[in-house]
C-alpha cells in the first residue's frame, strides 16, 4: 500500500502494527496534550505543521449497520465517509484492520444492500446482510491535523495525526429509540465529545523512526493507549449498546417461576418484537422487518393457543382473534416480497423463456406490492393495532404482577414445557408416522403447522431444556421443517402464480397493464420448477421425518421431555 | 500498471528533473506511482531527501535475496514512493550479465509483482547505453527521451528509435520532448519547428531551460510542488498530460 500511514490512519491499527501506530487517547483537556505530545517529539524530531494534507481538516463519516447489527456481530465496522462529492464506503475489522472500500456517489439511506453500486464494499457484505438495508448508527464530526516529523535532512519519516471528534446518535429507527424497555439508547441527535486521538502513521520505510516517536508520545504524561476503536468509543460515549434486534425469544423465565408468569413475559418478549419493528415496516426500510414482526404475532398466537391454558380466558380468547387479524393482514405483502426476493433466483432458472420475458411480472408484482402495503400501513396505524398492542401489554404486566393467591396453585413454568412440549410431540408422532406416499397434500400441509408449534415451544423454554439435546433435536426438527416448507410453499407459490396469470390478463384486458404471451409462457415455466421442487420435497419427507422421530431420535427426545433442566428446583 | 522510463544515452539533459516532476504529478493525479532511481548518482533520491542506500545493494535486488518491496520508501508526497538509487547500481551491468546469457527483462520480471501496487511507475535511467538501458526499454511501455535541441541530440534520437524498433515483441512507445529549450536561441527554434514538423514521436509540449527547475536541488523537492504555479510547473504539467493520455 502506498503511504500506508496517512491510509492506515483511517482506521484502527491492524493488530501487527501496533507498536508503529499507537493511538493514544488524551485524558487531558485536547488543549494541554497536543502541545505536550509536540514537545515530547521535538526531542527527536523536527516537527512541521502540514497543511492540505490527505485526511486532515473536517471528517464527517457515519458508520452504518444493519436493525440487527449484523456486521457488528460479525466483527466488522462499515462507515461512510463524505467528501465534498460523494464519499466513500470503507469496510474494516472490528480492530481496525482494512478490509475494502469502494467510491459511492452519496449515502441514500435505507435502501437494501442490493441497491448498492457494485464494489469491493458490496461484493463483501450482500451475502452477510442480505435482505437488510443499511442504516446510520453514529455519526462523527472530526476535526483533523497533520504534524509532520522531520529527520536531519528534512524528509518526512513519520506523521503525528490529531483527531478530535464529536460523535451523534443516529437510531436505527424511531421506535428503537421509542422502545426504551427494549433498547437502551438514547434519542436521536444526542452528542458527546470524544477525547483527543492521536496517532502516529508510518512514512514506508521508515519503521524505527515511527517505533520511535510512538515511544516518545507514551511517555507523555496523561496519555493512555486506546484500548477501543472509534466507533466503539463513539457508541460507548453515547450510552448505546448493539442490542440483538433479532426476532429471537430470549425471555428471562426459569423452572419454578410460575407458569402464568413465565407465559407473560414470553408473551411481552413477543410483543417487544412486533412494536419494534413496526417503525420499519412503515417506512419500508427492509423487507425483514414485515417478516420479524410477522414471525412475533405467529410465535403469540401459537403461544395463545397452545399455552393460553394459564392466561385469563376472556383475554386469550380475545387476543387470539385480534392477533389472528393482524396475522392475516400482513400476509399479502409478505406473499409479494417473498416473490420479489426471489425474483433474481427465479430467472436464473429459467430454460426455456429469457429472464427479460418475465419482466411485466416483475412489474405487475411491485405495482401489486405497492397496493397491499399501502392498506397494510393503514392497519398498522389505525386505533384497531394500538388498542391491541397497548392493552395486551398491559394485559400481560398485570399477570406478572398478580400476586393475590390462586384457590389452585398454577403450574410452574417447567411442569408448563414438559405437558405442552410433550403433547406436541405427540401429535406430531402420531400425524407424520400416518402419512403415507398417497396422503394428501393437506396432511402434510397440517403437519408443517404442528411442527412450527413444536418448534416455538421447544423456543420458548429453551433455558430450561438440556442443551445438547436440545440442539440435536432442534436441528433436525428444523430440517425436517424446511422440507415441509418446500413441499408447502412450492404449492403455494405455484398457485399464487396461476392466480397472478388470471389477474395479469384481466387487468390488460381492462386496459391498464401488458400481459404478453412470452411472459405469461415464461411463468408457466417457473411453476413448473416449483412442481419439481415440491415433488423433490415430497420424496425426501420419509426421511426427514424418520430422522426426527424414528427409533433413533427416541432416546434423546426423551431426554428433552423427561428432564426439563431445574424442574421443580428452587431458583 | 505503466511504466514510464526516462531515457538519454547523454546525462545532463533534464532526464531526472523529468522524472521526479512527472512521478509528482502522476501521484497528485491520484494514481499510484513508484519512482525507481536507477542512476548510481542518485540525484532522484537526492531531491526526495531520501538517502541513496539501499540493504545489500543491487546485487540483492538484481539477486532477488532481498525484494524491491523492502527497499522501496515513502516520499513526503501522498501515494508517490521511491525506491532509492545505491551506489552499487553502477555494477548493475555486470551483474546482470553474469548468467549465462545477457539478462535484458530482468528489471520487468523484479516489477511484475507490484502491477496491484501501483498504477504508474518511473525508472529514471543513468545516461549511456549498456544492458540496464536495455532492460529498462524492454521494461518500459514508454521511454520519455528528453531532447536538446541540437543537431546531434537528434541524430542520437533517431538512433534510438532504430534501436527501439529492432525488438522482438513488445516495444515500448518512444516519446521524445524537448528539454532545456531556450527560446532566444534560433538554432532551438529552427531545429524545434524542423523536428515537430517532421517526427511524430515528439511532444508538443516543451520544457524549457528555466532557473527554476535548477532550483529543485536547493529546495529538495519538485518544482511541480516547491512553485506549482510557475511557467516551470506549467511545463511539466503539459507534458503530463500529453504522455499519460
Amino acid at each position: 500500500m502506498i503511504s500506508p500511514g496517512l491510509r492506515g490512519y483511517v482506521h484502527q491499527t491492524p493488530a501487527g502494527d501496533q507498536e508503529n501506530d499507537d493511538k493514544i487517547a488524551g485524558k487531558d483537556p485536547a488543549a494541554d496534550l497536543l502541545p505536550a505530545a509536540l514537545a515530547a517529539l521535538e526531542q527527536a524530531f523536527t516537527v512541521a505543521g502540514e497543511r492540505a494534507a490527505p485526511g486532515s481538516g473536517t471528517r464527517r463519516r457515519t458508520w452504518l449497520d444493519t436493525f440487527d447489527w449484523r456486521l457488528y456481530r460479525a466483527g466488522l465496522v462499515l462507515e461512510f465517509e463524505q467528501a465534498s462529492r460523494g464519499g466513500r464506503l470503507v469496510l474494516s475489522k472490528a480492530d481496525g484492520t482494512p478490509q475494502a472500500e469502494q467510491p459511492v456517489t452519496g449515502w441514500p439511506p435505507r435502501r437494501p444492500v442490493q441497491d448498492l453500486p457494485p464494489g469491493p464494499v458490496r461484493d463483501r457484505i450482500v451475502v452477510l446482510i442480505w435482505p437488510r438495508a443499511l442504516l446510520p448508527v453514529a455519526g462523527a464530526v472530526s476535526t483533523v491535523s497533520v504534524t509532520r516529523l522531520l529527520n536531519e535532512d528534512g524528509k518526512t519519516v513519520a506523521r503525528l495525526i490529531a483527531d478530535q471528534s464529536t460523535t451523534t446518535s443516529a437510531p436505527l429507527t424511531l421506535a428503537a429509540a421509542a422502545a426504551g424497555s427494549v433498547v437502551a439508547g438514547p434519542a436521536a441527535g444526542t452528542t458527546a465529545e470524544l477525547p483527543l486521538r492521536l496517532a502516529v502513521t508510518e512514512v514506508r520505510g521508515y519503521p524505527a523512526q515511527a517505533r520511535k516517536a510512538a515511544a516518545l508520545l507514551a511517555a507523555v504524561p496523561g496519555a493512555s493507549p486506546a484500548s477501543q476503536s472509534v466507533f466503539i468509543a463513539a457508541l460507548t460515549a453515547l450510552g448505546r449498546h448493539p442490542a440483538n434486534n433479532t426476532n429471537g425469544v430470549d425471555a428471562e423465565i426459569t423452572a419454578p417461576m410460575p407458569g402464568p408468569v413465565a407465559v407473560a413475559r414470553l408473551l411481552l418478549r413477543l410483543l417487544d418484537t412486533v412494536e419494534l419493528n413496526v417503525d420499519g415496516v412503515l417506512r419500508d426500510i427492509d423487507t425483514e422487518f414485515l417478516h420479524d414482526l410477522r414471525v412475533a404475532v405467529r410465535r403469540t398466537r401459537s403461544a395463545i393457543k397452545l399455552l393460553g391454558e394459564v392466561l385469563p380466558a376472556e383475554a386469550a380468547g380475545h387476543y387470539a382473534r385480534e392477533f389472528k387479524w393482524l396475522g392475516d393482514l400482513t400476509t399479502p405483502t409478505r406473499d409479494l416480497d417473498v416473490h420479489l426476493l426471489g425474483f433474481a433466483a427465479m430467472t436464473e432458472q429459467l430454460l426455456a423463456a429469457a429472464p427479460a420475458d418475465l419482466e411485466p411480472f416483475r412489474a405487475f408484482l411491485v405495482r401489486r406490492r405497492a397496493r397491499e402495503f399501502r392498506r397494510l400501513a393503514a392497519a398498522l396505524r389505525s386505533p384497531r393495532f394500538r388498542a391491541i398492542t397497548d392493552d395486551w401489554r398491559k394485559a400481560l404486566l398485570a399477570v406478572c404482577d398478580a400476586s393475590a393467591p390462586k384457590k389452585r396453585r398454577p403450574p410452574t413454568a417447567a411442569e408448563l414445557a414438559f405437558r405442552t412440549t410433550g403433547r406436541a410431540f405427540a401429535r406430531i408422532a402420531a400425524r407424520g408416522g400416518a402419512i403415507t406416499p398417497d396422503s394428501a397434500p393437506e396432511s402434510l400441509h397440517d403437519l408443517r403447522k404442528r411442527c412450527k408449534e413444536l418448534r416455538y415451544l421447544l423456543e420458548f423454554f429453551a433455558p430450561l431444556h438440556d442443551p445438547v439435546a436440545y440442539r440435536k433435536v432442534v436441528g433436525d426438527l428444523k430440517q425436517l421443517q424446511d422440507c415441509l416448507g418446500d413441499f408447502q410453499d412450492s404449492q403455494v407459490q405455484r398457485e399464487e402464480i396461476g392466480a397472478l396469470a388470471q389477474e395479469m390478463l384481466a387487468e390488460a384486458l381492462a386496459g391498464h397493464g401488458t400481459a404478453p404471451a412470452a411472459t405469461l409462457l415464461a411463468m408457466g415455466e417457473v411453476a413448473a420448477r416449483l412442481a419439481v421442487s415440491q415433488a423433490e420435497a415430497r420424496a425426501d419427507f420419509a426421511r426427514r421425518f424418520a430422522r426426527f422421530a424414528g427409533p433413533a431420535a427416541q432416546p434423546r427426545i426423551r431426554t428433552l421431555l423427561a428432564a426439563p433442566a431445574g424442574a421443580g428446583a428452587g431458583p | 500498471m505503466k511504466i514510464y522510463a526516462t531515457y538519454n544515452i547523454k546525462g545532463g539533459v533534464g532526464k531526472t528533473t523529468a522524472a521526479v516532476n512527472l512521478a509528482h504529478l502522476s501521484a497528485a493525479d491520484g494514481q499510484r506511482t513508484l519512482l525507481w532511481d536507477l542512476d548510481p548518482q542518485g540525484a532522484a533520491s537526492f531531491l526526495f531527501r531520501i538517502k541513496p542506500r539501499v540493504k545489500g545493494g543491487g546485487k540483492a535486488l538484481i539477486r532477488g535475496t532481498k525484494t524491491l518491496g523492502d527497499a522501496i520508501k515513502g516520499t513526503d508526497f501522498d501515494l508517490l514512493d521511491l525506491l532509492p538509487a545505491d551506489f552499487t547500481y553502477r555494477n548493475m551491468d555486470l551483474l546482470l550479465g553474469t548468467s549465462e546469457r545477457k539478462q535484458t527483462r530482468k528489471i520487468a520480471q523484479l516489477l511484475r509483482p507490484f502491477a496491484a501496487e501501483y498504477d504508474n511507475v518511473f525508472l529514471d535511467c543513468p545516461p549511456s547505453i549498456s544492458l540496464v538501458s536495455e532492460n529498462v526499454m524492454h521494461a518500459a511501455d514508454v521511454l520519455l527521451v528528453p531532447v536538446i535541441p541540437t543537431t546531434l541530440s537528434v541524430r542520437t534520437l533517431d538512433q534510438l528509435t532504430e534501436f527501439v524498433a529492432g525488438f522482438d515483441g513488445e516495444r515500448p512507445q518512444v516519446r521524445a520532448f524537448f528539454s532545456m529549450a531556450d527560446r532566444r536561441k534560433k538554432l532551438h527554434q529552427e531545429i524545434t519547428k524542423d523536428l515537430l514538423a517532421e517526427r511524430s514521436v515528439v511532444t508538443q509540449a516543451a520544457i524549457p531551460a528555466l532557473s527554476l527547475i535548477e532550483r529543485m536541488s536547493v529546495e529538495r523537492a519538485p518544482v511541480t510542488a516547491f512553485a506549482p504555479r510557475s511557467q516551470a510547473a506549467r511545463a511539466y504539467r503539459a507534458l503530463w498530460s500529453e504522455v499519460s493520455s
